[in-house]
């Protein structure tokens, strides 16, 4: 079963984020549901997946892109057409 | 180009909307001037789209689902867009960051979710129609609490392109009505191929109900009726069956052993796509926006712990367990297998009988705050999973009621076959009314 | 393997020369236009937009696999590639992981100690490209990013190599060969700016393995690969180990810098993309017919041409210079391929290079006139690379274009060889100019001769016809040899 320091680390990668007053609650409540998931140990069987389609392709045709306004509308921060994202370290 | 419109101005007393659009145009068609609710998780141009979390709040779509294409084109008139758990993820319309749904058959009680907004606003009679979205069963269950008809299409039938994603490879989006009817006309609508969309097949929907049901075989699984379901919903149902025996079917009874870990195959495998569907919530192309002056990291954290809900949070971070190295086998890879079992179940029943029958929820709708455990929340959907992870067709029309609250019916059919088991709910629905 | 081998593997992603993205309609053709405007919904990864994969990009892939003499997978399939990045704006890459297009092939080169090397090939596959970042700011306002997703969703096909090169010149002729072969199957362009990139993986035989990201220039393999080698072999050296790790190529300073640790424990959780279908390609193989390959052209070359195997690597290592001199000598093929090989060989490329000038803007009727005037003898050797030097000067600075002929008028560079009057005036002032040079002569100096033929050439301007002029300077210098 995960520990705390497993669930921090995991909304670590996850980047989620807990609030230390939540991690207790969070780590308890997460084990049971992977508790819950053990019943899987329990499938056999090791049958890949049957698929109904394949080969789903388009020809190679251009259609036309959003205009720059579109794109940029929703974003929080732009400059000169570019969208602004904090910088990464 | 002046075209017609009509006014909304409903009375949402149980906060069924999200966004309601007062002037709603309309063209012509076969749903010329039908009011129609879109769930909020189905992108549409021009109108706020949030699946009811504040990540997305704000958040204007440049363009139309497909299927919001086609009930433009249809003539329908989009009134506004509905509430639901955020991002799909819960079975009451609960985890809404902007305040719960509630049931109009009684405030107190839920009701239903995730597709909860679609099915208050129909049940209180301010639509006729809306467009719900079923992942584990969010059409379906709220159709049940709620009292009026949900349809979880075959998977494939309907385009997802613009359903803004929960789990990809369970979800459908369906049509939800007062009447089998209005459900079957709506399915009309948006059921067919989009070249959008690469899971699509090309099986449009051309069906009128048809009520006569002599000669159906209807399998009635044991786990359906067993001791985690309420008896006087088992009751309801059982005596729903009994009608459509009168009208000519006969019952057989059948087993899904797979039941025993369908529910956690849901889990593991609805939360893994989403911890990956929702990792690109950073607010730097859209949403609150992101600290520019702190590092890429920190920031990023900052804008998902406080745009996410406690639920998708716990979602996000059970599906980057359940991928991550080391786990992948155990869990996702194990949760495929199930989910052929499950097929392969289905597959078996259905070569004995047309269709499947039981009840859609396992108890009437559940007061507001009474699931406060996610687990026990979780365990309220072994009823519906199945059906997603077969991807088979499947409906729930009202059926009595059981402590003054509705009770639905569930009609499973084979792939494909979403026409009969709109008649075989159309049949039953005609007999009592 | 001796102890202290260098070992050398490539991942190459070059970009698939499609009209449109990998995954949507977008246009790839975004170069000469501003930020976000190649953009959609799918590729800008919008809450519910979904892929749908651009069938050419699967048939150039194809064709990479045929020529490399890959094996197609009977089933191939895309996955998703979690991580957190700005440029990433799905947070997912969606490539291919677990089930690749082709697996198992190999590309030959010529090997460090001579004849062919077989180079062979892991895997290929069909990737996305994310967007590109552009930094700003500064400490004191504060740093940020600005994203451009016009790249995100282009077609990459990855080239991974077995660890089989043994040194930063291998590794050049290998993708040198990997980009003409490219070329030459015409779903890759290399003239276009940033649509190759490179990740190496170095070890010294018997040390840990470093891996080398984010070069994106063919000079810059071997640059990076020669600091690297130095870099791990000096460690070696002074008895100290070398790290397992990431290092990044630092294109401006020449060096390689380890990445941040975090970058390095990357769990990316590859899934299937559940928004895609499998692929059932296997049988599309037999049906693609291969064009003539580098090696092929190289052999018809040398058979056709009578190039020498040297002339023949060079012509045939880029597909435009091989398709240059074929134009070139279309007309005349006996009279002129010698004179074309030489020229365009040795001496060209050269000059192109020098102004990073693209063999495109090379008119091939205007080089064919320059040859015959060489072939003719109009104009001497070095006449001739002055002409073509005003030739490529004209082009490049968008002058108007003269004739080769008009430039040889105009700089009046004809060959003096009709006036033995001029030219015996030119060698005595040469000589008495120069005593030291006669005297040297005299002493029986070698090298004295030589600076006075190249005094004469001066003073002619280049135009005297070296055998006139060697005959008669050296009479000249006899007749004073009695002093």
């Amino acid at each position: 079963m995960a520990t705390e320091q497993e669930v921090n680390h995991i909304a670590e990668l996850a980047d989620v984020g807990i609030n230390p007053e939540e991690l207790a609650a969070f780590t308890h409540q997460f084990n049971a549901i992977l508790e819950y998931f053990d019943v899987l140990d329990r499938v056999s069987g090791d049958t890949a997946p049957t698929r109904d389609l394949y080969n789903v392709m388009r020809e190679d045709e251009t259609d036309p892109s959003l205009p720059q306004e579109e794109v940029l509308r929703n974003a929080a921060a732009q400059e000169d057409g570019f969208i602004k994202a904090p910088r990464v370290m | 180009m002046a075209g017609h419109g009509i006014t909304f101005e409903p009375d949402d007393r149980y906060n069924a909307f999200l966004t309601t659009c007062t002037k709603a145009p309309h063209g012509q068609g076969k749903l010329c001037g039908i009011a129609v609710a879109v769930k909020d998780n189905i992108s549409t141009r021009g109108i706020e789209t949030t699946c009811a979390s504040k990540i997305l709040k704000g958040y204007v779509p440049p363009y139309d689902a497909h299927v919001v294409g086609l009930l433009r084109q249809s003539g329908a008139a989009i009134v506004g867009k509905t509430n639901m758990d955020e991002f799909g993820m819960g079975t009451t319309t609960e985890n809404s960051a902007f305040g719960p749904t509630l049931n109009p058959h009684d405030t107190a009680r839920v009701p239903g979710g995730s597709s909860g907004g679609s099915a208050a606003a129909i049940a209180a009679g301010m639509v006729r129609m809306a467009l719900g979205t079923d992942t584990g069963g969010s059409i379906r269950c709220p159709a049940a609490f709620c009292g009026i008809v949900g349809l979880k299409p075959t998977y494939g039938r309907v385009s997802r392109y613009g359903l803004i994603a929960y789990a990809n490879s369970l979800e459908q989006i369906g049509p939800m009505g007062r009447t089998v009817s209005d459900v079957s006309t709506l399915m009309g609508v948006i059921a067919g191929h989009d070249r959008r969309d690469s899971t699509s097949h090309d099986r449009p929907y051309t069906h009128t109900p048809k009520g006569d049901i002599k000669g159906l075989k209807i399998g009635i699984p044991q786990e359906y009726f067993g001791p985690g379901v309420d008896p006087q919903v088992a009751a309801v149902v059982n005596k729903a069956i009994g009608r459509l025996e009168e009208l000519g079917a006969t019952t057989v009874s059948c087993s899904i052993p797979s039941m025993e870990y369908a529910l956690a195959a849901y889990y593991v495998t609805c939360t893994s796509e989403a911890s990956s569907n929702l990792a690109r919530f950073d607010g730097v192309r859209y949403g609150p926006g992101a600290d520019t002056k702190r590092s890429w990291h920190e920031s990023f954290r900052d804008v998902r712990r406080a745009g996410f809900g406690p639920e998708v949070r716990r979602r996000i971070m059970l599906g980057t367990y359940a991928l991550s190295s080391g786990y992948y086998g155990r869990y996702y890879a194990k949760a495929q297998i199930a989910r052929e079992n499950v097929k392969k179940d289905f597959t078996r029943i259905f070569s004995k009988v047309d269709v499947i029958a039981g009840p859609t929820m396992p108890t009437i709708a559940f007061t507001l705050g009474e699931k406060s455990e996610p687990l026990s929340m979780y365990l309220t959907d072994i009823l519906t999973v199945p059906v997603n992870l077969a991807g088979i067709p499947a409906i729930s029309v009202p059926c009595g009621t059981a402590e003054g609250m509705p009770v639905g019916l569930q009609i499973m059919g084979s792939p494909w076959e979403d026409e009969r088991v709109i008649d075989v709910a159309y049949a039953y629905e005609q007999a009592v009314t | 393997m001796t102890e202290g081998q260098v070992i050398v593997g490539l991942e190459v992603h070059c970009q698939l020369d499609t009209r449109s993205k990998l995954f949507c309609g977008c246009s790839t053709d975004y170069r000469s236009d501003g930020p976000n405007t190649h953009v959609c919904p799918v590729c800008l990864g919008l809450p519910g937009a979904m892929p749908v994969l651009n069938k050419r990009s699967i048939e150039y892939a194809l064709r990479v696999a045929k020529a490399l003499n890959c094996s197609v997978l009977p089933e191939s399939e895309f996955s998703r590639k979690n991580y957190f990045y700005p440029d990433l704006d799905k947070a997912y890459q969606i490539t291919q992981y677990d089930k690749p297009l082709a697996e198992g092939g190999y590309l030959e080169i010529e090997g460090d100690e001579g004849g062919e090397k077989r180079i062979r090939i892991t895997r290929i596959h069909v990737e996305e490209d994310p967007g590109r970042l552009v930094h700003r700011g500064s400490a004191e306002r504060g740093k940020y990013s600005l994203v451009d997703y016009n790249r995100a969703g282009i077609p990459l096909i990855e080239i991974v190599s077995e660890p089989d090169m043994r040194s930063p010149k291998e590794a050049r002729k290998f993708l040198n060969k990997l980009r003409a072969t490219l070329e030459y199957l015409s779903v890759f362009d290399s003239e276009k700016e940033g649509s190759l990139r490179v990740d190496a993986n170095i070890s010294i035989k018997g040390s840990e393995r470093v891996e080398v990201k984010n070069i994106s220039s063919y000079k810059g393999v071997e640059k990076a690969l020669l600091f690297e080698i130095t870099r791990q072999k000096s460690l070696l050296r002074r008895g100290q180990k070398v790290d397992r790790e990431t290092r990044h190529y630092l294109e401006a300073r020449g060096v390689t810098q380890s990445s941040r640790s975090k970058e390095q424990e990357h769990d990316y959780r590859y899934f299937p993309e559940p928004d895609l279908r499998p692929l059932h390609v296997q049988s599309w193989v037999e049906g693609i017919v291969l064009p003539e390959l580098p090696d092929a052209r190289r052999e018809r070359f040398i058979a056709q041409y009578r190039c020498s195997l040297n002339h023949a690597r060079t012509l045939t290592g880029e597909l435009r210079v091989a398709n240059f001199f074929e134009k070139v000598v279309l007309a005349d093929p006996v009279g002129l391929s010698t004179l074309a090989a030489t020229w365009i060989a040795d001496t060209l490329i050269g000059e192109l290079n020098y102004r990073n000038m693209s063999i495109d803007g090379v008119d091939a009727p205007g080089f064919m006139e320059l040859l015959t005037l060489i072939r003719q003898g109009t104009i001497t050797d070095k006449s001739g690379i002055e002409v073509l030097r005003v030739m490529l000067d004209q082009r490049l600075n968008k002058q108007p274009c003269e004739t080769p002929a008009a430039i040889v008028d105009r700089l009046n560079l004809a060959k003096t060889s009709g006036d033995p009057g001029a030219l015996t005036v030119a060698i005595e002032e040469v000589i008495t100019q120069h005593p030291k040079a006669l005297e040297d002569y005299r002493n029986g100096k070698s090298g004295a001769i030589n600076f006075l033929v190249g005094q004469v050439m001066k003073k002619t301007r280049g135009c005297a016809d070296p055998g006139e002029l060697n005959r008669l300077l050296t009479e000249a210098l006899k007749q004073r040899e009695a002093g």
